[in-house]
């Protein structure tokens, strides 16, 4: 089954290539089934791939699939190859089975839009771009699928276009994202020039032989990339704008798998990290746990459904990376996997919302929908639960291993981790109770606009609710694959033990676990007595609103002084430089002009002319040369 | 098969052709097109055929043809292709035909074809001179059409612009006469005067003299880069132009400046090179982020794409200068990568210009939704134009910032932000342009048509295929850059820096 590695992101490719061939004519449903049955039958080969790398020995299940060589310039030598190895056919695992499950999804969600084979087009190109940049051997072929995802994620943020704020916020995204891959880019030049080579195998080798410096300028160069990409301070502003996109779109790129790149780049080359100063690791963590903090915080005076999960993926893609900063990559991907479970679920929830709701997307204006919309309440119930880690539930399991790695880390950054998870859990009840509980608020909203006078919001057709219940089943057990009574049970962390190192087993450490799911039960309480039974007033202070004005700052420089530095350069090079060429040529004319004058036309003159020049000449050798 | 003059013909086909064209009765302008299409598409299937024929594992020139011209002077008709001019032929092999069927000049077709097809003759045999007065010739030869198709067919600023790009050119021209008449001279010590480039390239000369005569060199192909401050020719140029003028002028003409720097700069005086090598890589720099803003804050179209250019060309300049085997094979091939996919922006802008008679951003909105073939089409080139990895512009730029790392470590990381801005002033044009809600002056923008697509069809098929597989052309690319670095490590003290290897 290995050496079919490559059909893993050729299916997605093929499906690419028809829709694009014949998209139109297919049309709406007919393309959206290939592009899923494509993306199914990824994830088909994926599974198995998996089994067959399980029957093998543990240092056995490495291996590498080259396709071609790509891009061979003198010691660079990149080729286009596949690594098959836990970590990359983890990460494909839950690509092509949450990417299949949205894929499916999207077809009840985009029906009648008359682009609908057009998104199906792009969404094969992204599971594209996300498998390569997994399945990559080396840092090239990552980043060919890394600019992919980012491209696609452009693509499909500004998908209706028509919308300038969906313009802008696909513009903003893709170019955020660039600042990022200029690190990542860095990063690539630094270890080629430490070790003449790209492919992971051989700058992990190496990590431990080259100057720590260098390791410490390619680990934190990635990161920056990573920042970029996984949405963390300073450069998560592209993410909650990046809502602008269709919900499948936020639940597949923007919070199961394209942001998670980061994370998983950061534990492809965790040798490297490992070798690399201790303060790398650190500044990695403290921006981790700034980020989770940060945007938790904002999270719980948003509105805008699709916002507070948003700024929620936020929060949690800093836990993992708070993770990976304390050295604990198997949670970080844990979390990452159950992450992915319950937050495509619940952008999926949201999704089916908004669209029972007629494309309202202010929570405002929502409320009892539980009644409307059973099998979407109950889902997104299960994964409110999970991510605010209330035990047995997924989000419980992986929050808990990052929280006690943290906790090895550094205490403080523990009580980060914790204040977040009080937070998480408080913002995420407020939603439920905001959309799902309490009095139904959409009656008398839509009475205003006098639009529809009997407006019914209403259940999802089942091709969307199939995904949620699979989701939903997934955010309750997705916790199983490592559970941390003993080591036989922690099978993630074994399976991935060839790639990312042996880890210490963090069983035993219960104390700091019930701590958790106390705190998790408080924020939960909290956001009842607030917001169910109205006994105090909310704490939603502008400032939060605003996300602390962190954008509103960004925005305002750029637009304000950033566009008038680049003005300044464009008047520059219009006024001084072509000015100076003009001038130039002004100044020869103008002499010319004068010049002209002496050609009277008058032979005397000239005669005249001659004559003096000839006695000057004369005058000239005779007085200063001395000869003739 | 060596015996047949290849590279002879590619100059005398469009040579032949652009006589004829003149020649041709001015009441048949469709045979004259078809006339001039005929010599031009001949002389392209002689360059596919070149490239085919090419031996890759051959570093040296090729289907070398040696004539003596001027006996007493050492001038000879010599001419030669290595791996450093084949894909420049090609490129121009390539482009005329797309541009003379693509493009229609607005009035007397005659004179335009007749010029155009005079131009592609002097571009070819620029492109394989080895000789420094008959490499003169052909680069003067080239400015005369091209000075022509600006003044005589191009928009309302066409003869500031014609005559600007003019004096620019010849100024640096002028100092290249001197240049190529010293060199030539000066050398004269090692036996008869001679103009060949191969024997010149083996005389030594001393170190003050060879700067020198490098830049008389440099300062002409500088202005042909161009390399910033020499650059304000070029956006009034490309934008008073009409399209297929704009197309030839940045996908070929402008690849004399950085083709010269290494054929006739490098490879003569590799002493000087060195030796000035943080000037030309701070300029380089330089133009990549000027270039890049300045492009950002334009309001033409045209201009945009034009300005757009002179980053781009920043990044083979700094390949050229950072001398390391992928940064100069990465600065060949960009020449090649950016030539199509600025040639097809701007044969795109002249088709937004057709239908809508304006090349103001402000004056366009919401193109997608109207015309979303054409829309996709500009997205592809866009994201070549902008390096994403498996399009052909990317292949270019990172071999070349990955080389320059090597040598020019901070200059290189300093230039890789232009990536950035590079998404920016691309990514918000197109924004303007496309997205949005059309307004009425842009709701009956009309679809691409059947002869657009099939002449930007070509370009984007080179666009997808060199991005995922380049390796045909950086092998043929490779032996001779590595040759040209040998002789720079023959003549100065220079050894291309390796990275560490480990074991794999």
């Amino acid at each position: 089954m290995l050496d079919v590695v490559w059909l893993i992101p050729a299916l997605p490719l093929a499906g690419f290539v028809l829709i694009l061939l014949f998209g139109r004519r297919l049309g709406d449903p007919k393309a959206g089934y290939l592009a899923t049955l494509m993306c199914g039958a990824a994830f088909a080969v994926t599974v198995g791939v998996f089994f067959d790398l399980l029957s093998k020995r543990t240092e056995q299940r490495s291996h590498i699939i080259r396709m071609f060589s790509w891009v061979p310039v003198g010691s660079l030598n990149v080729d286009l190859s596949f690594l098959a190895d836990p970590l990359s056919i983890t990460m494909c695992l839950f690509v092509t089975g949450i990417g299949t499950l949205i894929h499916l999804y999207a077809i009840g969600y985009m029906h009648g839009d008359p682009r609908f084979s057009k998104f199906f087009l792009y969404l094969n190109l992204f599971a594209l771009s996300m498998l390569l940049l997994v399945l990559g051997e080396n840092m090239l072929v990552t980043f060919l699928g890394w600019e992919g995802v980012g491209t696609c994620s452009y693509l499909l943020i500004s998908f209706w276009h028509e919308r300038e704020s969906a313009a802008t916020a696909g513009k903003k995204a893709f170019v955020t994202n660039r600042v990022g891959d200029w690190g990542f880019m860095v990063a690539m030049f630094f270890a080629f020039q430490a070790t003449g080579t790209l492919s992971y195998g051989g700058i992990n080798t190496a990590a431990h032989t080259m100057a720590q410096s260098t390791a410490t300028a390619i680990a934190l160069f990635c990161f920056l990339g990573a920042c970029g990409k996984s949405a963390q301070l300073p450069l998560y502003i592209w993410l909650p704008d990046a809502m602008e996109g269709p919900t499948p779109v936020s639940a597949l790129i923007h919070a199961a798998t394209m942001v998670t790149a980061g994370v998983y780049l950061m534990c492809r080359i965790s040798p490297v990290l490992g070798a690399a100063s201790s303060y790398a690791p650190t500044l990695i963590a403290v921006v981790g746990a700034a980020t989770a903090l940060f945007a938790a915080t904002i999270a719980v005076a948003q509105n805008d459904i699709k916002r507070v999960l948003a700024y929620s993926t936020i929060s949690q893609l800093g836990y993992m990376f708070l993770a990976v900063g304390s050295g604990a990559y198997t949670a970080a991907i844990f979390h990452m996997i159950t992450h992915a479970f319950f937050k495509a679920l619940l952008f999926l929830g949201s999704g089916a919302v908004i669209h029972g709701m007629n494309h309202e997307q202010d929570m405002r204006r929502m409320g009892a929908l539980r009644k409307v919309m059973p099998i979407t309440a109950a889902t997104f119930i299960v994964g409110w639960l999970a991510i605010a880690g209330v035990p047995p539930f997924a989000g419980f399991w992986s929050k808990d291993d990052i929280l006690l790695a943290a906790y090895d880390k550094s205490p403080v950054l523990w009580a980060v981790g914790l204040v977040t998870a009080l937070l998480t859990a408080y913002y995420m009840t407020r939603q439920v109770i905001m959309v799902f509980y309490g009095k139904a608020r959409w009656d008398d909203a839509h009475d205003e606009h006098g639009a529809h006078g009997d407006f019914h919001p209403h259940e999802s057709p089942a091709i969307m609710l199939v995904p949620l219940v699979v989701l939903a089943g997934l955010a309750i057990i997705g916790g199983g694959i490592n559970l941390p009574f003993s080591s036989r049970t922690e099978k993630l962390a074994h399976w991935l033990e060839p790639v990312v190192g042996g880890h210490e087993s963090l069983t035993g450490k219960v104390s700091l676990a019930v701590i958790a799911a106390v705190v998790a039960l408080i924020g939960i309480g909290a956001a009842i007595m607030i917001y169910a039974q109205h006994k105090a007033k909310p704490i939603e202070p502008r400032v939060l609103q605003n996300g602390w004005y962190y954008d509103a700052t960004v925005r305002r420089f750029m637009g304000g002084p950033g566009r008038e530095a680049f003005d300044a350069v464009a008047w520059y090079d219009a006024t001084v430089i072509d000015g100076a060429v003009n001038g130039v040529g002004r100044l020869v004319r103008g002499t010319a002009q004068k010049i002209r004058t002496v050609q009277t036309g008058n032979v005397r003159n000239y005669a005249a002319a001659i004559g003096v020049g000839v006695v000057l000449l004369l005058a000239w050798f005779v007085v200063v040369r001395g000869n003739l | 098969m060596t015996s047949f003059p290849i590279l002879t013909l590619l100059v005398l086909v469009p040579a032949a052709g652009a006589l004829a064209v003149a020649a041709f009765s001015t009441r048949r302008p469709e045979w004259t097109k078809l006339l001039a299409l005929l010599s031009s598409v001949f002389t392209g299937a002689l360059s596919v055929w070149l490239v085919v024929a090419f031996d890759k594992s051959n570093a040296d020139f090729q289907f070398v043809s040696k004539h003596l011209w001027i006996k007493p002077w050492g001038i000879s008709w010599h001419l030669g292709v290595d791996g450093i001019s084949l894909f420049l032929l090609l490129l121009t092999g390539v482009l005329f035909p797309i541009v003379i069927a693509g493009t229609d000049p607005h009035q007397n077709h005659r004179r335009y074809l007749a010029w155009m097809l005079l131009l592609e003759a002097g571009l070819m045999g620029s492109f394989v001179s080895l000789d420094l007065f008959l490499f003169f010739v052909f680069f003067e030869i080239v400015l005369v059409p091209m000075y022509f198709l600006i003044a005589g067919w191009g928009y309302e600023g066409r003869v500031y612009a014609a005559t600007k790009f003019f004096l620019f050119t010849m100024t640096g021209s002028a100092f290249m006469l001197v240049g190529v008449i010293a060199t030539a001279f000066l050398a004269k010590g090692r036996g008869p005067l001679t103009f060949d480039l191969i024997e010149l390239a083996k005389a030594d000369f001393a170190t003050s003299t060879g700067r020198w005569l490098f830049f008389a060199f440099a300062v002409a192909f500088a202005v042909k880069v161009p390399i910033f401050p020499l650059h304000t020719w070029l956006p009034d140029a490309h934008t008073q132009a009409p399209t297929g003028g704009s197309v030839i002028l940045a996908g070929v003409m402008l690849k004399l400046g950085t083709y010269g720097l290494l054929r006739f700069g490098v490879f003569l005086f590799p002493e000087a090179a060195r030796w000035s090598r943080s000037l030309w890589l701070t300029l380089a720099v330089i133009g990549i982020i000027y270039g890049a803003i300045a492009a950002t804050m334009q309001k033409d179209l045209k201009r945009l794409v034009a300005y757009s250019s002179v980053a781009h060309l920043g990044f083979i300049v700094l390949g050229i200068f950072a001398m390391t085997s992928q940064s100069m094979t990465g600065g060949v091939m960009q020449n090649i990568n950016h030539g199509v996919s600025t040639g097809a922006l701007f044969l795109l802008v002249g088709m937004i210009y057709d239908r809508r008679h304006t090349r103001q951003i402000a004056d366009l909105k919401g193109l997608q939704k109207v015309a979303p073939i054409f829309a996709g089409v500009f997205m592809v080139v866009m994201l070549s134009s902008i390096g994403v990895p498996g399009l052909n512009g990317f292949i270019g730029e990172y071999l070349v910032l990955i080389g320059s790392f090597l040598t020019a470590r901070w200059w290189t990381v300093v230039a890789a932000t232009g990536v950035i801005l590079a998404a920016l002033y691309l990514l918000w044009a197109y924004q303007r342009v496309f997205h949005g809600e059309p307004d009425d002056a842009n709701r009956t923008f009309p679809e691409l048509k059947l002869r657009e697509a099939a002449v930007l069809l070509p370009l984007v098929g080179v666009i997808v295929f060199t991005g995922v597989y380049p390796k045909p052309m950086l092998d043929r690319i490779e032996p001779s850059v590595k040759r040209l670095i040998e002789h720079v490590t023959e003549k100065t003290n220079y050894v291309e820096p390796q990275p560490v290897a480990v074991a794999p």
